[in-house]
């Protein structure tokens, strides 16, 4: 069938494009707003989550193992003693291969003994048989396609338009579905209030124009934190990406997350 | 050589060997024993219901002693599926939330929906519609409570007119129809509820909701064998051998398919070895050794095959006690190589780190919610619920018109 263009029926086109572009930001805003009255968050009321999106890069050449950002989100978030952590650093420890061995590299060594909080134990070996040593921090990794919340029966868990993936603790029903769908461990089952609880981004802090606990705190920054949507040339998250490749854990997963890292090795998983 | 499990992890509990994610380092797995016994039950519901499906859809007569009894049992069963769930939330008062504000791309929330559709649409309407003539007139001869709880489940619906009672048959026909899929559905969506964990190696498994299915339709048919002979013993009656070596036969068939498919998970596994792979192999070697190797192939696959198939190759010349025997025994191995199987499932998913570098230990407590004490108690409630309700609605003192030959119910349609 022959197709006729006219200018009618082209200026209905993008008048129609035009109108769906307006309604589809309407529907967001909308969302928006429906979400801040029904959802408990910890943003202020004025807050807008649709004119922000929050992004976590990680420098791991930069990081020094200090666990500050674990004891700061410890203390920020009131996070429960003992094996419950929001972010946490891992060592990672690569030997040299053995004389004579065919393999390119040693034994990967792995440890974060109380998330790092404390910092890390000397190792039991010589530095002569190390070949890579590194620090990798750890926290949700903000995923665009989030396992944890396409698995929540309730909804309680919840991806913010502002890319935050947050929990509304009076909602959660403490299945414990979200903590086996998250790829990355970021998830526990809080004792305290049996409800699952994870990395928020500080979200009652960075609602406020506060940078998260983690980030405000680390000595070597090697954790950049920002917004994109309204980030100038200039900012620390456009120079991060200008200046290193990043990668993502676990990419074979498909989650897309928006935790981004320079500098990872292979092992890191 | 890299990626070996190490252990460097200071004053780490000896449940934990090499490195696990901080948060995965806690004293129990997330989803314990509770939840080993939510799709076992679940499953043997389908089963079950699969196993009365048989005599109204596939006209299976030689089954048709069990069809009422597989039908209770599916009930007993669906009345307590969801209690192991409902025990195990943080928050069991907010359960009703998955009902109310479902997420649907959860697979628990579908659950949700899938359950009460079974529950409500099939199974309780498919046994009213069997049972509703019986009712009548169960109710104007028994006096007293009793008299009054079989007056209550007519629902004031006393028609006995020659066309009613062909409607009733015709509804029930379709329902048992409907309930197939439903129940396939059921099972299948607690499969899918490990299965979609693509997190997970040892779950996130497209085969994960058919394996679920077929072991579910086996464990309900074994489920069906046990619950006969138990009955038939306690009520001091011959077994009908012509019934029970049908379901041995169904059963075996069952089996065979079951075996084959989760061999070829199996080998399907082991041939794409992806990553993750080197912990399955731990899992099956070390930390889930007896309850997979012993548990679920030997007693709840090999054996009963052995014995099930034997007696496919030689029933006349096998004595009926001694098939009797065994076909009991198959059933009951098959009972425990299924509840091995759901174990290995859930438990055996949480018994290596997320991160590949590490595995979890995990002891079964006497005590506690996740207990095998409470195990014990769920385990047994529908049994418990089964008897009253055998006792009402399989009285041997009340006449009963039992479920018409098939064959007269396509005669209506």
């Amino acid at each position: 069938m022959k197709t006729q263009f006219t200018r009618r029926g082209a200026l209905t086109r993008l008048g129609g494009v035009i109108a769906g572009l307006f309604t589809l930001s309407a529907a967001r805003a909308a969302r928006a707003a429906v979400q801040k009255v029904l959802v408990s968050s910890g943003a202020p009321k004025d807050y807008d989550p649709t004119k922000h999106k929050w992004l976590m890069c990680i420098d791991v050449n930069k990081c020094i193992g200090c666990g500050l950002c674990v004891e700061a989100c410890k203390k920020e978030n009131a996070v429960p003693e003992g094996p419950y952590f929001r972010t946490w650093i891992e060592r990672y420890v690569i030997l040299k291969p053995e004389p004579g061995s065919d393999q390119t590299r040693g034994e990967t060594l792995v440890d974060s003994p109380n998330g790092g909080m404390h910092g890390f134990p000397e190792l039991p070996f010589p530095n002569g048989r190390i070949e890579h040593s590194f620090f990798v921090p750890k926290l949700c990794n903000l995923c665009k396609f989030s396992p944890c919340v396409q698995v929540c029966p309730v909804g309680a868990s919840f991806d913010s338009p502002d890319g935050a993936v947050l929990v509304d603790p009076k909602y959660c029903i403490g299945c414990g579905f979200c903590i086996q769908a998250c790829p990355y461990g970021c998830r526990f089952l809080s004792p305290v209030t049996h409800t699952a609880e994870k990395c928020t981004l500080c979200y009652h802090r960075i609602t406020r124009g506060l940078k998260p606990a983690c980030v405000e705190i680390c000595p070597a920054q090697a954790r950049i934190f920002g917004d994109l949507k309204n980030a100038g040339p200039d900012d620390p998250i456009r120079k991060f990406y200008e200046n290193n490749r990043v990668q993502v854990l676990k990419p074979h997963l498909g989650t897309e997350p928006r935790v981004l890292y320079a500098g990872l090795d292979k092992e890191v998983r | 050589m890299t990626g070996e499990i190490t252990n460097l992890v200071a004053g780490v509990m000896p449940r934990f060997e090499g490195y696990v994610y901080p948060n995965e380092a806690i004293p129990h797995p997330l989803w314990g024993f509770l939840i080993v016994l939510y799709p076992y039950i679940t499953g043997l519901v389908a089963g079950a219901f699969i196993m009365a499906s048989l005599v109204r859809v596939f006209k299976v007569q030689a089954l048709e002693p069990v069809y009422r009894l597989a039908l209770l049992t599916a009930l007993s069963f669906l009345l307590c599926a969801t209690l192991p769930l409902l025990f195990h939330l943080g928050h069991p008062e907010r359960c009703y939330e998955i009902m109310m504000t479902p997420h649907f791309t959860s697979p628990m929330a579908m659950f949700g929906f899938v359950y009460a559709w079974y529950l409500m649409a099939v199974l309780l309407l498919e046994l009213w519609f069997d049972y509703r003539h019986d009712l009548v007139r169960w109710a104007k001869v028994t006096p007293g409570f009793r008299g009054f709880i079989y007056r209550a489940f007519t629902v004031g619906v006393t028609d006995e007119s020659p066309k009613a009672l062909a409607l009733d048959e015709k509804l029930g026909w379709i329902l048992s129809i409907v309930g197939i899929p439903s129940a396939f559905l059921l099972h299948g969506y607690v499969g899918f509820i490990f299965g979609s964990i693509k997190a997970n190696p040892w779950w996130g498994n497209v085969l994960m909701p058919i394996i679920f299915i077929l072991s579910a339709v086996v464990s309900g048919i074994a489920l069906c064998v046990f619950v006969y002979m138990v009955l038939t013993w306690t009520r001091r009656h011959t077994v009908d051998m012509r019934c029970l070596d049908t379901m041995a036969m169904f059963l075996f068939y069952a089996l065979v398919v079951d075996a084959t498919v989760e061999g070829l998970d199996w080998l399907h596994r082991g041939f794409a070895a992806e990553e993750g792979f080197s912990m399955m192999q731990i899992m099956i070697r070390e930390k889930l050794f007896y309850t997979l190797n012993l548990g679920q192939v030997a007693i709840g696959t090999l054996l009963p095959l052995l014995l099930l198939g034997s007696l496919q190759l030689l029933r006349r010349r096998v004595p009926e006690p001694v098939r009797r025997r065994m076909i009991f025994g198959s059933a009951a191995m098959i009972l425990v190589g299924v509840l091995a199987m759901r174990w290995n499932v859930v438990i055996g998913g949480q018994l290596f780190s997320k991160s590949l570098r590490g595995v979890m230990g995990y002891k079964l407590e006497f005590a506690g919610v996740e207990g095998w004490f409470m195990g014990l108690i769920l385990l047994s409630l529908p049994f418990i619920i089964l008897t009253v309700l055998v006792k009402l609605f399989l009285s041997e003192r009340l006449p009963s018109g039992g479920h018409t030959p098939p064959h007269s119910v396509t005669s209506d349609i």
